[in-house]
């Protein structure tokens, strides 16, 4: 007997046995439909936490670097302490970097801070984050202009009194009016609207990227925020080349702020990397955490399945028996009762995932990006079947084992 | 050569600490086309002797061949084989699979034989054909009469082509009509040169056969021809 025709005969046969118990079946199912619940609900929220992170940090592009005083993990006080002791990266340093690093896209500085009410007439803004930088934040900064035109480098250089504003900024100020050209009044500074940028949204739970306005770095730093330690965003342009680009940079930086061999480095190189491996720990614990839980529910299904499969294999001997008899073999008869175990535990797999599909449904009132994707509808069948086969190979193994003539004596 | 050849076969079991020998030493030879009934009483070895010609069983000592293959030494697999080729069944309580068809019945052991599909929906309608059932193919087993319900069972018995027709207590669970139905097919099938062996205590049954031996406290008491 082949191993096509003996599936196909056990599915046969756990098809008239799942018929003929159906009740019992279903609520067989039950412990499984549980526990293939939670891991479909748990892949799918693990999987919407990874593309909103993903999303959320798409802003720091993923070949850019970030040279700044500060590490953007610090795990202990001590460290901080430390770090808020170091050099701040100045100007000059920065002017070092431009001139020193040879072939990326784009270097430039930035500085931010928090400002109070941008005024236009008699309109005004909240709280906006402001950025000092120069012409090549356009490139670093992966933010595109919806009208109006960037710095140039003369006047990043010029220190002229000109902005370009965030999405949200200008619709509070403007409305209808026309902002290209206007003149908006921060503090006691006028700048001259010469751009707008696209709509981003908010990343990271709330940060809005459309409520920004950025100027020239030197009016920012005469003007809001007095000698700051500068951040530099490097372009590398070839995610091939970052690591290179890297050590190219923390070698001149080395140079520029005269750090003896064997002194640690007193300024750290971020990367969006970082934050994805950060992230990463963080969801690999709520994983572990979370398939540890939806472990134990299956576990408690699988000996459920393993139970009702005794009970199927105690009444069925007579016809184990009788097959025997008429020449099945052990293998035969042990694929027949694994089959009818995966069987139920696929059946439950089903209805879980119709349900999970119920409870997706109602989570995207609240969050519209959630979805169940096909690998989770996979993971959970494959689950399922597992479970099935592992649960029910002692019984099956009982039933395989059984001598004819034992068998058919039984009444 | 002969069909079967049993030589001094023993079979004891351990039984809450005791030895049971339910046979002490049987040797018999049958040879193919004979009709054969073992009798004897209950606790006379009889169902154990049946089980050991049918494989279902193997002795403790003495050897047993079966058309030629050496029982004795095989594995399950080969025995599942030996069953599924050379052997068919017919029991007391029929023993058919209750949710299955007539026709499901009488296929599993072409299934088990590794027929397939087509062919075996032939051979098996084929074997229902020849009981009389062609028109009960689609019933299920409580939907026919018990003498309906035996003959599927010679049915699925006959349908691999066997060597031997095992039959314990065949008409033991049916009325006096009907059991005289299936001796009657019995009869037929014998005419048609196939190898019967009857296991029964009822004299009337066993007096359709050509042969009786007779088995008391696991040895033959008597072995002969009905004239």
């Amino acid at each position: 007997m082949n191993i096509g025709s003996e599936i196909s005969e056990g599915l046969r046969i756990s098809w008239e046995a799942l018929r003929g118990n159906l009740m019992r079946s279903v609520l067989t199912t039950v412990g499984i439909v549980i526990g293939i619940v939670t891991v479909t609900l748990m892949a799918t929220a693990l999987e919407y936490l990874n593309t909103a992170f993903r999303d959320a940090i798409s802003f720091l592009g993923t070949d850019v670097l970030y040279v700044d005083r500060n590490e953007w993990f610090i795990d202990n006080n001590n460290k901080f302490d430390r770090m808020q002791r170091r050099e701040k990266i100045t100007m000059a340093q920065v002017r070092a970097v431009e001139e020193g690093l040879s072939g990326v896209s784009g270097v430039a500085p930035s500085v931010m801070q928090g400002v109070e009410g941008l005024r236009y007439g008699d309109r005004s803004t909240g709280g906006v984050l402001m950025i000092g930088t120069n012409e090549q934040f356009i490139i670093t900064g992966g933010a595109s202009l919806a009208s109006g035109r960037f710095m140039t480098k003369a006047e990043a250089a010029a220190n002229r009194d000109l902005c370009i504003i965030g999405a949200d900024i200008a619709d509070k100020l403007f409305e209808k009016e026309e902002p290209l050209g206007k003149r908006i009044t921060v503090a006691d500074q006028r700048l001259e609207v010469i751009g707008i940028f696209e709509k981003r949204g908010s990343v990271l739970g709330g940060m809005s990227l459309d409520n920004q306005i950025v100027i020239p770095i030197q009016k920012m730093n005469r003007g809001f925020k007095w000698d700051p330690s500068c951040v530099i965003q490097i372009k590398v342009g070839d995610t091939a080349r970052i690591p290179a680009v890297r050590d190219e940079l923390r070698g001149l930086m080395r140079k520029i702020r005269r750090l003896p061999p064997g002194r640690e480095d007193d300024f750290a190189i971020n990367q969006s990397e970082a934050l994805v491996s950060q992230f990463g720990k963080v969801s690999a614990i709520i994983a572990a955490a979370g398939f540890f839980i939806t472990g134990l529910s299956l576990f408690v299904g699988g000996i459920g399945i393993m139970n009702i499969m005794f009970v199927s294999v105690a009444e069925r001997t007579q016809e184990i028996g009788v097959r025997k008899a008429i020449g099945a073999r052990n293998r035969t008869v042990l694929l027949q009762f694994l089959i009818e175990a995966a069987a139920i535990c696929l059946l439950g797999g089903i209805i879980a995932i119709g349900i999970t599909r119920g409870l997706v449904e109602v989570a995207r009132v609240y969050l519209p990006k959630v979805a169940m994707s096909w690998s989770v509808v996979v993971l959970a069948l494959t689950v399922a079947v597992g479970t099935g086969l592992i649960s029910g190979f002692l019984p099956a193994w009982r039933a395989a084992r059984m001598r004819p003539v034992d068998a058919l004596r039984k009444d | 050569m002969s069909l079967i050849r049993l030589d001094s076969i023993c079979r004891r079991y351990e039984m809450g600490g005791e030895t049971v020998h339910a046979l002490r030493g049987v040797s018999i030879s049958i040879e193919r086309g004979e009709y054969v009934a073992i009798m004897g009483p209950s606790g006379s070895g009889k169902s154990t002797l049946m089980n050991i010609i049918g494989c279902l069983d193997t002795p403790s000592s003495g050897s047993y061949e079966l058309n030629g293959n050496t029982v004795a030494d095989m594995d399950d697999n080969d025995l599942a084989d030996i069953r599924n080729r050379e052997i068919g069944f017919v029991f007391q309580t029929f023993n058919l699979l209750s949710r299955s068809t007539a026709l499901r019945n009488v296929e599993l052991p072409l299934i088990y034989a590794g027929v397939d599909i087509d062919e075996r929906r032939e051979i098996a309608l084929a074997a229902l054909a020849d009981v009389g059932l062609a028109d009960r193919v689609e019933h299920r087993p409580n939907e026919m009469s018990g003498g309906q319900r035996q003959r599927v069972a010679v049915a699925r018995a006959l349908v691999n082509k066997p060597s031997l027709l095992l039959a314990d207590e065949p008409t033991g669970n049916l009325d006096s009509k009907t059991g005289e139905e299936i001796l009657a097919l019995f009869k037929a099938l014998h005419a048609k040169g196939n190898t019967l062996i009857v296991v029964t205590h009822e004299e009337e049954v066993a007096r359709h056969a050509r042969r009786i031996i007779r088995i008391r406290d696991g040895l033959v008491a008597s072995d002969e021809v009905v004239t």
